[in-house]
């Protein structure tokens, strides 16, 4: 009766633990070379999947002026709200320009305020919290007070309070971002440092008189930068969203630039909205796999960190 | 007696902690992890260290290295003949000190840095010591490693690759890369299973011989210690209560603490039925030491006057060898 | 009941899964546990000392497996295959505390940290007793006071981390053994502790065999510990038992080339310099690329041919006292 009781018990784990075994013992096994991390990304479908989705959009939007046919911001006014068609493959907006072209064209500038926010916000919060963490003092605890206070106000509010401060420009909406999206990244390096600094080989180069600098940078920070990968990529995505959610508000790039917000922008009206499904899906549903996409390989990347998974 | 002067001069060293507490954090006293310490480290010779958790041992070593800035004392070290205060040097003097005296530590899991191969992680230092070319520097760390049982080749591998004790010898090898004269080796073995152990320990002594070290040898195993040790001091709550030579300490200690902790030690050896001295109660927090002998609240052998006067670490002159002990009820 | 056999372990193996790999941690261990006697398990890190262990409690992590061999308890309503019983059904829930108590290396990991030391060993007590409420306190405080815990009424309402390491071990042992169970588990129960605290955890365990009859397994890494409190020792290397018999005779007269140099590699006491550590060479294999025959053989200075040939058989060497090396009998006679 157990016994049978103990076969009814087995799962598809138990199956896939007697393939391995049987592998195993039949000595087909061997050490895996290469990095672990890269083999579990690479054995994560999704991660792999929105890795594929992420190229194509980027490299598509890379090529765009080989790729497109018509001037993204040529106005046909013969041809406005024309639907999807060979011709013009989303169709075209109110002006007659093509939709298809200023997608394309409108994700480089998308992907660059977001990839480029979100590096340096990195590049600053690694900065002062590599030494913050590992050196502490006044100007850490300044800091840290700083990125509080950032983070404790309502981040739409204080984007629009600087846009109106100091205008609409691709460039100035980089410089916000980045201004209030430090602190994260800050937070998260400066604990990573406080924690490998109780590491005993930190201790060892500190027993060797070496400069503070080359400890930090150079023999830490390597050690940080895993979880702070991922966080680049999440907050790439968020940047891709917000920049979104600005323009189509209106404050985010000048409307005469395309990028993905401004030409969602078209549809903040109830009439495009309801009969000119083209003119927002389309820019709707990239945003939306550009940013899936994103957070899958931040996920995949995650999880490849995780050495508590069946690999 | 000591015709030379000592490498390593400790006197009345001080290693305090602020402790803060309440909503603001306000400082409300300190804990004394190091309460005011006397010791010379002879040149050659193995200082053994020993105490439970919390003793100060570890703070003791870091604090003799200035990795944990002194709150008191002083830490004179010998400069050929003149003696000069660490604890007062400035930062760039300290450097040039700081390549006299190593540690070795006791993780090996955390001791090596896991994002550069072992080259990679020590060539900064060894260009600091005067290898300016790359080729002098893997000719010194390839030589260091075969000092340590290792091959050259190893240097170019990440710590991963490597077992246990292969870390320990390489973080052994990392200490001797600056050519120190004293070497601290902190739990150096605690880490590690028996049978690795015993190839660490022998190593360690082979090391010694050849180079001329001297070891500040800190650890929580008697038997180790015994097994290293020239002489050894026993610390309690910051403090050293017991300091004698290897033989001397382990057939006639004077202090009832070191009685009880060589008591407690388990032997291998089932015909050996001792008779533990089971003490009461805990090593008392040292943010509230007792008064007077902080070991009174523990000690089968108290006397009145124990809980109010600390005793002072005295030495007695036993079969013409010094031994010293902080105990009133210390004899000869 | 004194040495009546509690808990058998026959021919286990179990096995880790991990990485697409896996691990014979335990490979083919048979032991006895015996009433009031100490059973020690003694190896170094990686023999599978652990996992054995939690084979008998159930308690093994989810990509772990006994693959064969019979864990058997004799529990008071007849004989119970413990390896048969679903992990966390019922039966081997009820079995977990009233009957097998384990105690852990970390009892700050072990403990929760977010209720009393007292609520604790109530919780256990409600759910393997019939106590009623006032019952249970008075009981939960006489357990501490057992323990050699001092003003144990205050005590049960502390909370873990007001309690020092000492002091949270034996909270931890009375917790385990709230429901009185016939066999305690010390998975090394004092790594963590200090030596003269150890003193006073071994006084304790010597207690309860004594007084209460508690078959004990005992696991650890320490031989000096081995001398002290077992009467019957395991030694384990790479999943294998390789010698196992009454502590005089493997400790006084070892007949496995592996127990012969891990005791000839730690220094003892007392000895001082006059010493000299053998240290048994090169380290301990790869768990995924082991050797083909006796775990030992490519760090063994016996080694010969034969050895890799297969996992060589248990021999007995006299009635109680078995070695699983090839040159058992010769190496006994060439001392």
């Amino acid at each position: 009766m157990p016994e049978r009781r103990a076969r009814a018990g087995r799962s598809r784990l138990d199956g896939k633990l007697d393939r391995i075994r049987e592998a195993e013992e039949a000595g087909l096994l061997e050490h895996a070379r290469g990095s672990r991390a890269l083999r579990k990304m690479l054995g994560n479908r999704l991660s792999l999947l929105g890795l594929a989705v992420f190229s194509a959009i980027v490299l598509s939007a890379l090529l765009a002026p080989w790729i497109c046919r018509y001037d993204p911001q040529k106005i046909d006014l013969r041809s406005v709200l024309r639907p999807p068609s060979a011709a013009h493959l989303f169709g075209t907006d109110k002006l007659g320009r093509d939709i298809f072209s200023r997608v394309l064209h409108g994700g480089r500038i998308s992907i660059l305020v977001g990839l480029g926010s979100a590096l340096g916000a990195a590049a600053i919060g690694i900065l002062l919290g590599s030494y913050g963490g590992y050196k502490g003092g006044p100007a850490d605890r300044a800091f840290l007070r700083l990125s509080e206070v950032f983070m404790a106000f309502p981040q739409i509010i204080l984007v629009l309070l600087l846009v109106s401060i100091v205008g609409q420009s691709v460039s100035n909406l980089v410089l916000i971002f980045v201004a209030t999206g430090w602190g994260s990244i800050y937070r998260m390096t400066r604990a990573r440092m406080l924690s490998i600094r109780e590491e005993e080989y930190v201790q060892a180069l500190r027993a060797f008189g070496l400069p503070d600098l080359l400890i930090c940078y150079k023999h830490m920070l390597p050690n940080a930068l895993g979880p702070i990968m991922v966080n680049i990529t999440l907050s790439t995505a968020m940047f891709i969203l917000q920049e979104a959610a600005l323009s189509f508000l209106g404050l985010g790039v000048p409307l005469e630039i395309a990028t993905w917000g401004n030409i969602l922008n078209a549809a903040n009206d109830i009439n495009v909205l309801a009969r000119y499904w083209w003119i927002w899906l389309p820019v709707g549903s990239v945003i939306s796999l550009f940013v899936l996409s994103v957070n899958f390989i931040g996920d995949g990347l995650r999880d490849s960190a995780d050495p508590s998974q069946l690999g | 007696m000591a015709a030379e002067a000592p490498l390593v001069s400790i006197r009345g060293l001080e290693l305090g902690y602020p402790v803060r507490s309440g909503l603001f954090k306000r400082v409300v006293g300190s804990v004394r992890a190091v309460a005011g310490v006397d010791l010379d480290i002879r040149r050659g010779e193995t200082l053994g260290l020993v105490g439970e958790s919390g003793c100060g041992k570890t703070s003791l070593g870091k604090a003799m290295l200035q990795l944990e800035r002194p709150t008191g004392g002083e830490v004179l070290l010998d400069c050929g003949g003149a003696r000069r205060d660490l604890c007062r040097m400035r930062q760039g003097e300290l450097r040039e000190a700081r390549r006299r005296m190593q540690i070795v530590f006791q993780d090996p899991y955390s001791s090596l840095n896991p994002a550069f191969t072992i080259y990679g992680s020590l060539e900064d230092a060894m260009r600091r010591y005067g290898l300016a070319t790359r080729a002098e520097r893997r000719r010194r760390l390839g030589e260091l490693l075969e000092a340590v049982n290792m091959r050259p080749e190893h240097m170019d591998r990440y710590p991963s690759e490597f077992s246990g004790g292969q870390r320990q010898r390489i973080g052994i090898a990392r200490a001797l890369s600056a050519d120190p004269e004293l070497v601290v080796c902190d739990e150096a073995v605690s880490a590690l299973d028996v049978s690795i152990r015993a190839q660490v320990l022998n190593l360690l002594l082979k090391l010694k011989a050849e180079r001329g070290l001297t070891y500040l040898f800190i650890s929580h195993d008697l038997s180790v210690v015994e097994y290293v040790s020239d002489r050894i001091a026993v610390m309690y709550l910051g403090r050293i209560v017991e300091l004698a030579g290897t033989e001397e300490l382990y057939s006639n200690p004077l202090h009832p603490y070191t009685r009880a902790l060589l008591s407690a030690i388990p032997i291998a050896d089932p015909d050996r039925a001792r008779r533990r001295i089971v003490l009461e109660g805990d090593v008392p927090s040292p943010v509230d030491p007792p008064p007077g002998c902080p070991f009174h609240p523990r000690c089968p052998d108290r006397v009145e006057e124990c809980s109010r006067v600390p005793p002072a670490l005295r030495t007695h002159m036993i079969k013409g060898e010094a031994h010293a002990a902080a105990c009133h009820l210390a004899k000869e | 009941m004194e040495g009546e056999t509690l808990v058998r372990v026959r021919n286990l193996r179990t096995y880790l899964y991990a990485n697409g790999r896996c691990n014979k941690a335990v490979n083919d261990v048979s032991f006895d546990v015996r009433a009031g006697r100490t059973l020690c398990v003694v190896g170094e890190s990686g023999c599978g000392k652990s996992v054995t262990a939690a084979s008998i409690m159930q308690l093994l992590p989810p990509l772990a497996r006994i693959e064969s061999g019979e864990i058997a308890y004799r529990s008071a309503e007849g004989e119970l295959r413990l390896d048969r019983l679903p992990r966390n059904g019922r039966a081997m829930r009820s079995l977990r505390g009233r009957d097998l108590g384990m105690i852990f290396q970390d009892p700050m990991t072990a403990l929760n940290p977010v209720y009393s030391i007292g609520f604790q060993i109530r919780e256990s007590l409600r759910y393997h007793t019939r106590l009623g409420a006032p019952a249970r306190r008075a009981k939960a405080i006489e357990l501490l006071a057992d323990m050699g815990i001092p003003l144990p009424a205050q005590r049960s309402g502390e909370y873990p981390h007001q309690l020092s390491g000492g002091m949270r071990q034996r909270a931890m042992i009375a917790m385990a053994m709230a429901c009185e169970p016939k066999v305690l588990i010390a998975d090394e129960p004092t790594t963590a502790l200090d030596v003269t605290v150890q003193a006073q955890v071994f006084d304790l365990m010597e207690r309860l065999k004594r007084e209460r009859g508690t078959a004990i397994m005992l696991i650890t890494h320490d031989m000096g510990v081995v001398a002290e409190l077992a009467d019957e020792v395991v030694v384990m290397y790479m999943g294998n038992v390789v010698e196992s018999g009454t502590v005089r005779e493997v400790l006084k007269s070892p007949a496995h080339p592996y127990t012969r140099a891990l005791l000839g590699s730690i220094p003892l006491l007392g000895r001082g310099r006059s010493q000299r550590l053998e240290p048994i060479r090169g380290s301990t294999p790869d768990p995924f690329d082991r050797p083909p025959g006796c775990q030992f053989a490519p760090r063994c200075p016996r080694q010969e041919p034969a050895c890799d040939a297969g996992l060589p058989p248990e021999v007995e060497v006299s009635a109680a006292h078995r070695v699983r090396c090839l040159f058992a009998k010769e190496g006994r006679d060439g001392r």
